[in-house]
């Protein structure tokens, strides 16, 4: 038998519960902007409801990770994989935060009367967890190229980001009695594009893992821009 | 005429106050091409490896590596084994310690040595103490010298008032600590501690890596160690050290040990820093 191979599996076993953790998530996205889409606040509320159960999970994997790394001491990859798998879980529950704000938001526009830029938001979506999908992929493969190459994808996050926006402003203008309605659409532009921010963070700790090397895989996220 | 021992010390303490400069890396010690062999066994093979002052260097590998070996040769005390022999160079400030101009008593002064199982005199704890600086020609105040150096070794408050009792009667860590003292007493610069902490229990090992820690601000120190845990904690450099298809002890890789224990450039200290080679 390979030696350490009880810490080979349960770091295996994290990572499995991350996936787990990633596919709630991707669930959640996709569940929240469809609510949105069909303006349903009862499936809103429930998506709202189901963050709860991410919530947890995030906290017993945190939990089997630090006590791994209090219990089995590790070093070099085995180490640099917990810490990566420390910041990936968090990550996870970021993103579903942003879901579980996009259904409270449908919850909150209830049957109002406002003009929804479904088909742009629902790209954004479709966008934001393919990307994340394939980024859950490369990090449990180590796959640095593909890690390398998600995040490039952000810029057309960004432009449909762009194009939400206009449209919503062209509502408020339009009709300013929609502003405050309008409004948390800008928010939900907003919560889609973060998720796919939240993708890049995950591949640069693909890279950390594989490689040691820490570093900024795409320039600039929100956090730069408001320094 | 200056005798040997007079010639070596001077040597010493001349570069020891010129060398300090804050650009520059002070270096305490370094092998040259080292290669040990007992008889025709080559079991040291060209080790080449620089000991910064004022920090802690560990010595890590596994059985047969040849890290006790190495560290013998820092103090030549690879001498004292029938058929041992080195080629190669080990520089202190500059100067050869294998030069037939160098007396290996003096370089043992200077590069004192903390061995794995604690060795105390079977005499009191200050005599312990004393003994190795009356030897060495000692003519201060004695009572202050074993208080100074007990304090340094952290042992005073626990041994103060029981000076005269047998050290055989402390426990192995406070022999361990009584050792330390002992060594500290003669003024030496380097510190080789040959797995000091293997037969202390884990809250003895603590005090003494806390105590490496601060003898670190006075003391060069090479530690060789089978505890990796005890590495990682306690150094500032790390060298690994593996055997070669010869059966030689090879260093592999050699920097800060930060990097080392999480990101080691080479495939055979991942192996075994993460347990999965050894």
């Amino acid at each position: 038998m390979p030696l350490r191979s009880a810490l080979t599996r349960q770091i295996g076993q994290i990572q499995d519960e991350l996936l787990v953790l990633g596919s709630m998530v991707e669930h959640a996205a996709l569940a929240a902007v469809d609510a949105l889409k069909r303006r349903d606040a009862k499936a809103a509320k429930e998506i709202f409801e189901e963050d709860q159960q991410i919530n947890e999970k995030r906290f017993a994997i945190e939990n089997a990770i630090l006590i791994l790394m209090a219990t089995q001491q590790p070093m070099a990859h085995d180490l640099r994989q917990l810490a990566a798998m420390l910041e990936v879980n968090t990550e996870l529950e970021r993103i579903g935060d942003y879901a579980k704000g996009i259904a409270k938001i449908t919850m909150l526009l209830g049957d109002a009367d406002i003009p929804v830029p479904v088909q742009e938001i629902d790209q954004m979506a479709q966008l934001a967890v393919s990307m994340l999908h394939r980024a859950l992929g490369a990090f449990v493969a180590e796959d640095v190229p593909t890690a390398l190459e998600i995040p490039k994808e952000d810029d057309k996050v960004d432009e449909l980001y762009n194009v939400v926006y206009r449209l919503v402003v062209q509502t408020m203008i339009s009709n300013p009695e929609t502003i405050d309605l309008a409004n948390l659409l800008m928010w939900v532009a907003h919560n889609l594009e973060r998720m796919a921010d939240r993708v890049t963070n995950i591949c640069e700790r693909t890279v950390f893992c594989a490689t040691g090397e820490l570093f900024e895989v795409n320039g600039m996220d929100e956090d730069d821009l408001n320094v | 005429m200056e005798s040997k021992s007079d010639a070596f010390v001077r040597i010493a303490t001349q570069t020891r106050t010129t060398s300090a400069s804050p650009s520059v890396v002070d270096y305490a010690i370094e092998m040259r091409n080292v290669n040990v062999y007992y008889g025709a066994f080559r079991a040291v093979k060209d080790v080449n490896l620089q000991i910064e002052a004022r920090k802690i260097t560990a010595i890590i590998g596994p059985s047969g590596c040849g890290k006790s070996t190495v560290i013998r040769c820092f103090n030549r005390m690879n001498e004292l084994i029938p058929g041992a022999r080195l080629t190669g160079e080990v520089l202190f400030h500059g100067k050869n310690i294998y030069d037939p101009d160098v007396d290996p008593v003096q370089v043992r002064r200077l590069i004192g040595m903390v061995f794995q199982k604690p060795n105390p005199f079977p005499k009191s704890i200050y005599e312990n103490i004393a003994w190795g600086a009356r030897i060495n020609g000692y003519r201060g105040n004695m009572d202050e010298l074993v208080e100074e150096s007990l304090r340094q070794a952290a042992l005073w408050d626990e041994v103060k008032d029981d000076l005269h009792k047998n050290a055989l009667a402390l426990s192995g860590g406070q022999q361990q600590r009584l050792c330390i003292a002992r060594t500290i007493a003669v003024k030496p610069e380097i510190i080789l501690m040959d797995e000091p902490c293997s037969a202390l229990d884990p809250i003895a090992t603590l005090k003494i890596e806390d105590l490496m820690r601060e003898l670190a601000r006075d003391y060069t120190i090479i530690i060789v160690t089978h505890n990796m845990q005890q590495a990682a904690r306690v150094s500032d450099y790390t060298a690994f050290f593996t055997v070669d298809e010869d059966r030689a002890g090879v260093m592999v890789e050699y920097g800060p040990t930060n990097q080392i224990f999480t990101r080691p450039r080479d495939r055979r200290t991942e192996d075994y820093i993460t347990g999965r080679f050894g």
